[in-house]
């Protein structure tokens, strides 16, 4: 196990620093870069500027550059953001907190809710709730997410109640550490929905299938036949099994989460990793791109490497070697 | 003696007759044709140019279509004229004028536009005469009318799906038809391709993707290149499943029995392999190309993608990124509305496909 985690690891490092290439490709063949605007401003002086260039190998060939940003990188310094003024590091972490409390939430409330549903859909399969409940799941797996927060956030503009996108109020430094818990809370809320709502109607679906699939097993027939109450079948015996197999999409939700919800972040205004790799693409602030994209990566990687490290763990007939 | 004439259905066939059993399918696909349809033929059936605008109609509602004149009497389809005024908080009121009113006159003359691309005409299905406005679904911020908008701009956000799904199974076949037929270090060298663009998360690899051109690029140009760049993405996906089953296929006999004839290596995946994969395809195909319908919405809604005074249907939608706004002028909402009901439509399809070709045909599950 410890030898197959260490494989897949050594096997992401070269795709981590392909990503990292490719990015720094798509970004210099682009005519321009951040210092352009700043030429244009008669406050800063070409002085400061060709210190700058300098300072960050701008001046220098670009395999050069790249190198450059390779061995710093190795050193735990992600460059400098020249739009936000600040280390790249300092921005990205904060961020990806951010990022990480909006995929909890999504993932908390996709959790308690869809395994919830997925079984009353099995238990009373054909009848009035499971069909209308099926409907509704595919609505809402058709509805385009960022369609969905503009209605919502409309909701929330008409009636009150709720934030317009953000994370924390104007007043939050004033507030309890109660009030701002709250606070951030409410903000979450817009966001959390349209994110889940998708992942919702899939998980559902699916933990509707395992079950009616253990349900039909031998064992369940067994345990009926030795006259077990119904309810005891079903949350001893089946629900147990058909749970197993849903661990794997635990980790592969996460890294969904985590690097997916993107475009959600920056309608609803969150600051998490989304919405700075759309402030950085659209400022060409190189290393923050950069360290964006590769924290998008990194990311989805740890899930999916997640994913599968808890399908051997809940499953003894997969074995990686 | 004559032969007895058997009619005998090929499997595709077959599944086509359970496929078309399923009403709901059916009527989805109905409901395609006709967008599909009204997208073609934007030019006639909307009765102005989508960059037809009158700032004097400014979010103007949805005009009331009158069938009895103001004398009582029954009268060919009509609209009065709109007239804005603004009421103590500076907000917008329209209110009809009885006094001037314009019927809506078929085949009338308007703006010009080509005809399939080509046959310039300035003919439209309805329309009224030039001093009234007519606006079904009423009007954008600048006076543009949203229905004419929205058949303009179906054209833009209906092809680039299928543009893009085209261009990505072509290569995502035929990369992974090679790379599972190949196998040793070519599969490994496209497998560790496909892993790097799948290890980068779609929307941001679309960001920095769009990044690297200039921002200022025409719109035929912007169209292009957001193809080339869902296709860029969408096709390792793709090639992953299909080298799976080319790795298995090219064991047969029927493969071993064309290498024995020397057929060609690229003949044997055209003719014996990837024919093989093709109702895993299809299924995928039709469920992909909402994905590619939202990711065009999403860049333009961005304004990264299709710039003013072009339409599509994500381009429409930013103007509801204002939300106060929606609250004066709710329409805006519509191309939200039309690219839900494609995406269902594809999904159902799909779906529907899906059981008819192979029912134990897994997809990976929507997440």
């Amino acid at each position: 196990m410890f030898k197959y985690v260490l494989k897949r690891i050594l096997i992401a490092i070269p795709l981590l620093f392909g990503i990292s290439l490719l990015t720094f490709i798509l970004i210099q063949i682009t005519p321009g870069n951040f210092f352009d605007t700043l030429k244009l401003d008669p406050q800063v002086s070409p002085q400061t500027i060709a210190h700058y260039e300098k300072l960050y190998y701008l001046d220098k060939p670009l395999l050069q550059q790249y190198l450059h940003w390779l061995k710093n990188l190795l050193h735990f310094n992600l460059g400098y953001s020249f739009y936000y003024n600040a280390p790249v590091s300092e921005i990205i972490s904060s961020r990806l907190f951010n990022t990480f409390i909006l995929a909890l939430s999504a993932m908390l409330a996709t959790w308690l809710i869809a395994i919830p549903l997925g079984i009353v859909m099995a238990v009373r399969r054909n009848r009035f709730i499971d069909k209308f409940l099926s409907i509704i799941s595919f609505i809402s797996l058709s509805v385009p997410s960022f369609f969905l927060a503009i209605i919502l956030l409309y909701f929330a503009s008409k009636f009150g109640g709720l934030p317009l996108g953000g994370m924390q109020s104007a007043n939050f430094d004033q507030m309890s550490f109660v009030g701002k818990f709250l606070d951030v809370a409410r903000h979450l809320v817009i966001p959390t929905v349209v994110i889940s709502i998708g992942s919702i109607a899939g998980l559902q679906r699916i933990m509707r299938g395992n079950l009616l699939e253990v349900l039909r097993k031998q064992y369940i027939l067994a345990a009926r036949a030795k006259g077990l109450p119904e309810s005891r079948v079903i949350y001893k015996h089946a629900l147990r099994n058909a749970i197993n197999p849903l661990v794997t999409i635990f980790g592969y939700h996460l890294s969904g989460l985590l690097s997916g919800a993107a475009l959600i972040e920056i309608i609803c205004s969150w600051p998490g990793i989304g919405s700075v790799m759309l402030t950085a693409v659209r400022a060409k602030d190189l290393y923050l791109v950069m360290a964006s994209m590769l924290m998008g990566g990194v990311l989805l990687f740890l899930g999916n490497l997640l994913a599968d490290i808890l399908l051997a763990w809940v499953d003894p007939r997969i074995r990686y070697d | 003696m004559t032969r007895m004439k058997t009619k005998s259905k090929s499997q595709f066939q077959m599944a086509m007759a359970t496929f078309r059993k399923n009403r709901l399918a059916m009527f989805c696909f109905g409901v395609l044709m006709i967008l599909y349809f009204s997208a073609i033929f934007a030019g006639f059936l909307s009765p102005y140019s989508y960059d037809n605008e009158n700032r004097n109609y400014s979010y103007c509602p949805p005009m009331k279509i009158h069938v009895v004149s103001s004398q009582g009497k029954l009268a060919w389809p009509y609209v009065n004229k709109m007239t804005l005024s603004f009421d103590q908080f500076h907000k917008r009121v329209y209110t009809e004028d009885v006094s001037e009113s314009f019927s809506i006159k078929l085949f009338v003359k308007g703006d010009q536009y080509k005809i399939l691309g080509m046959i310039p005409s300035s003919y439209h299905l309805f329309g009224v005469k030039s001093p009234g406005r007519l606006h079904l679904w009423g009007a954008d911020s600048r006076g543009r009318d949203l229905f004419s908008r929205l058949l303009w701009g179906a054209r833009i956000s209906l092809s680039i799906g299928l543009v893009g799904v085209a261009i990505s199974f072509f290569f995502g076949l035929l990369i992974g038809g090679i790379s599972g037929y190949y196998g040793g270090k070519i599969d490994n060298l496209i497998m560790r391709m496909c892993e790097m663009i799948m290890m980068i998360p779609g929307f941001y690899l679309m960001l920095a993707l769009r990044a690297a051109f200039p921002p200022n690029l025409n719109s035929l140009q912007v169209y292009l290149l957001m193809i080339v760049i869902f296709s860029f993405i969408g096709w390792a996906s793709l090639a992953r499943v299909i080298r799976g089953m080319a790795i298995s296929l090219k064991q047969r006999d029927y493969v071993l029995a064309a290498k024995a004839i020397g057929l060609s290596d690229i003949k044997i995946i055209k003719n014996h392999i990837l024919p093989h994969t093709i109702s895993y395809s299809i299924v995928a195909i039709m469920l992909s190309i909402p994905g590619y319908i939202m990711g065009e919405s999403a860049l333009s809604l961005l304004g990264l993608g299709i710039q003013d005074p072009y339409a599509s249907w994500g381009n429409l939608l930013s103007e509801a990124m204002g939300i106060i706004q929606i609250r004066f002028a709710p329409w805006i909402l519509l191309p939200g509305f039309f690219i839900f009901l494609t995406v269902i439509c594809f999904n159902i399809i799909g779906d529907a496909l899906r059981d008819a070709l192979d029912p134990t045909l897994k997809m990976e599950g929507q997440l």
